[in-house]
């Protein structure tokens, strides 16, 4: 294999087949998730303008890993404030009016802080490791630019041999408009 | 809780062509702004070489009054960037759903109120090239920041608020910039494209989108309350008669959401009005942000009434003559300014008329953001002029067109970079707004939530 078309295997992946659905109404979309999940069909993607209960609860993915990372950031940023300051005050000990060099009331306001800040970073990064990659990864799936505007849409990928069985699922669920990609 | 009048019926399409038309080519009157703004910028970056170049004598430092000014803009700054995590991030645990119309636009604000306040502990150092000094990394000095100091706190704590709420900012920017992306067309469709970092809304993406927003809400509420809690222990640890309260803290607090939902107000009226926002920011949300200032309004008068109480009831003459020097010494003027702004002149909004008069409004809230800078000028000012135990060396300090101009500077600052930020990005949360309207349903429309 060449090297130009690793990378264009890399940049330029061959679009998904599969069927593309538009919605224009929540209901419509929640009973066409529910038809799809009842037929057996699995890794469809649903686009929606805003995030809603009611798709969530049809979709019922587990809940966001995101919280793993939360938790982690949280807790090595209280561990690394509890370090820096104890660690440097010992490194350089100024001892005033007989008080301990490593005196904790006053380091649990950095260690506060610094809870929050990894806690915080480390919540985007597990949206970025999350969300935005698997946006790279669906990038190769049919979009309508209308889905972050007014309109929900669902796509299943799927070979032609099975395309006409998901178009009709779709239409019958009120679909506005369904193409193939 | 209504969020558009009943008989409006706002679309999902209606609300992203009303935000993305606010991103068009801008008309004579932006740009008459933001020549004021980057004018004003230039006048306080002019007084700042001149105060490089001479030093901090320049600015009206006087035995015993070293902290001036620079440092009342500092607190002033922090304080108008609490609104905006409060409206972000508390209203957001709270579920109240008139927060989406006004969140962006306050968030934004917090953001560049930060930048504009981290520049003031620098410029007071002096020294600006050493800046680096009150970092603590290792270094040939061998020799370590004071970790008992809250001034450290302090750059800790100001530090993680402005990463945390630019964040924060971003992260709700995200799905909007992607919807006016799927809507711009040229150069700004090249930006967006970019920017939108490949968002678009899969339930995949929101799966991960809304738990990581949640949590980022849960750790900056706990964060807006401590930065300025941080901020008054600057003083409240010292032991200058007027600083040294515990009731500093919670004051504090209350103080920079009331500056700071005034700001919020000052900001949004002319912001709806330029950009004929009127279907989506309604009289509604400007009630509601009324309201919270009578809180916080509410809650810094009785905090003043506690603190000549408590130097009355104390019994200690040290602070009693504090406070007699501020009411009745020479800078009464600056406490009597602050007292009535802050406290008396919000007890109009206990009117309905007034909270729904938007001129009224926007006048008061010009008053309270006076009443608010006065209000940290006489904490730190007036109380080291005033300090019993330098009796000898009082009154003297006179602030200088270096420090004016300076401050001026500061309100350039803050307002180009508000401006360049509400005529490329969304001011208004194009997602959130969509979220308090009733979805598009066959049988009929639905109702909306409380997002």
């Amino acid at each position: 294999m060449n090297p130009l078309a690793i990378l264009t295997a890399i940049f330029r992946p061959p679009p998904t087949p599969g069927v593309l659905g538009v919605f224009g109404h929540l209901d419509a979309t929640v009973e066409a998730v529910d038809k799809l999940k009842a037929g057996g069909h699995e890794g469809y993607t649903v686009y929606s303008p805003i995030p809603r209960h009611e798709l969530e609860d049809a979709i019922a993915q587990p809940v966001s890993p995101v919280r793993a990372f939360t938790l982690v950031g949280g807790i090595a940023g209280c561990a690394i404030g509890a370090w820096l300051t104890l660690y440097m005050s010992y490194d350089w000990p100024v001892v005033v009016g007989g008080k301990p060099v490593g005196s904790v009331p006053p380091y649990v306001v950095i260690m506060f802080e610094m809870t929050i800040l990894f806690g915080a970073l480390t919540t985007i990064l597990g949206i970025a490791f999350n969300a935005l990659f698997a946006a790279r990864r669906q990038g190769t799936i049919a979009y309508d630019p209308r889905f972050t505007n007014d309109k929900f849409g669902i796509f299943v990928p799927c070979g032609p041999e099975r395309a006409g069985a998901v178009e009709q699922l779709l239409r019958g669920s009120g679909a506005e408009e369904v193409r193939r990609a | 809780m209504a969020v558009s009048p009943p008989g409006t019926r706002l679309t999902y399409d209606a609300v992203t062509r009303a935000i993305a038309r606010t991103l068009g080519s801008p008309g004579k009157g932006y740009f008459l702004l933001l020549g004021a703004a980057v004018t004003l910028l230039g006048i306080g970056i002019v007084c700042l070489l001149f105060l490089l170049r001479y030093g901090l004598g320049l600015a009206g430092y006087s035995h015993p009054v070293y902290w001036a000014v620079f440092i009342t803009c500092f607190v002033f700054w922090v304080g108008i960037a609490h609104s905006g995590t409060l409206i972000s991030a508390i209203l957001f645990l709270f579920r109240s759903g008139w927060r989406t119309a006004v969140y962006r636009t306050a968030e934004a604000m917090t953001v560049f109120a930060v930048m504009t306040a981290g520049l003031f502990p620098l410029i007071h150092i002096g020294r600006q090239w050493y800046f680096y000094w009150l970092v603590p990394y290792p270094n040939e000095r061998g020799l370590w920041p004071n970790f008992k100091s809250p001034l450290i706190w302090d750059e800790f704590a100001i530090g993680t608020y402005f990463t945390v709420s630019t964040v924060f900012l971003i992260m709700g920017l995200i799905p909007d910039i992607a919807a006016v992306r799927d809507v711009a067309t040229g150069w700004r469709k090249k930006l967006y494209s970019l920017t939108a970092l490949g968002w678009r809304g899969t339930n995949e993406q929101w799966r991960h989108y809304t738990r990581g927003y949640l949590y980022l809400a849960a750790l900056a509420t706990p964060l807006v309350l401590s930065v300025h809690s941080v901020v008054s222990w600057d003083f409240a640890m010292a032991i200058v008669p007027g600083w040294h309260a515990t009731l500093f803290a919670p004051y504090f607090v209350a103080g920079a959401i009331y500056s700071g939902v005034a700001m919020v107000i000052t900001l949004l009226i002319p912001i709806r009005k330029l950009f004929h926002l009127e279907d989506i920011i309604t009289v509604h949300h400007f009630e509601n942000l009324a309201k919270l200032c009578l809180l916080t309004g509410s809650i810094v008068g009785y905090a003043y009434v506690v603190e000549y109480f408590v130097a009355w009831f104390g019994g200690n003459p040290q602070e009693r003559a504090a406070f007699w020097y501020r009411a009745f010494g020479s800078f009464w003027w600056a406490s009597w300014t602050m007292i009535i702004c802050n406290a008396f002149l919000p007890l109009l909004l206990w009117f309905k008329k007034i909270r729904t008069n938007l001129t009224a409004l926007f006048v008061i809230s010009i008053f309270v953001n006076i009443g608010m800078w006065f209000e940290r000028f006489v904490i730190i000012v007036v109380s080291l002029a005033g300090e019993p135990f330098e009796r000898w060396s009082n009154a003297g300090y006179n602030a200088t067109w270096a420090d004016w101009g300076i401050m001026a500077g500061s309100f350039g600052w803050f307002f180009m970079w508000f401006l360049l930020f509400a005529k490329n990005f969304p001011a208004v949360s194009i997602s959130e707004v969509k979220e308090v309207l009733p979805p598009p349903r066959r049988a009929g429309q639905g109702r909306g939530v409380h997002a």
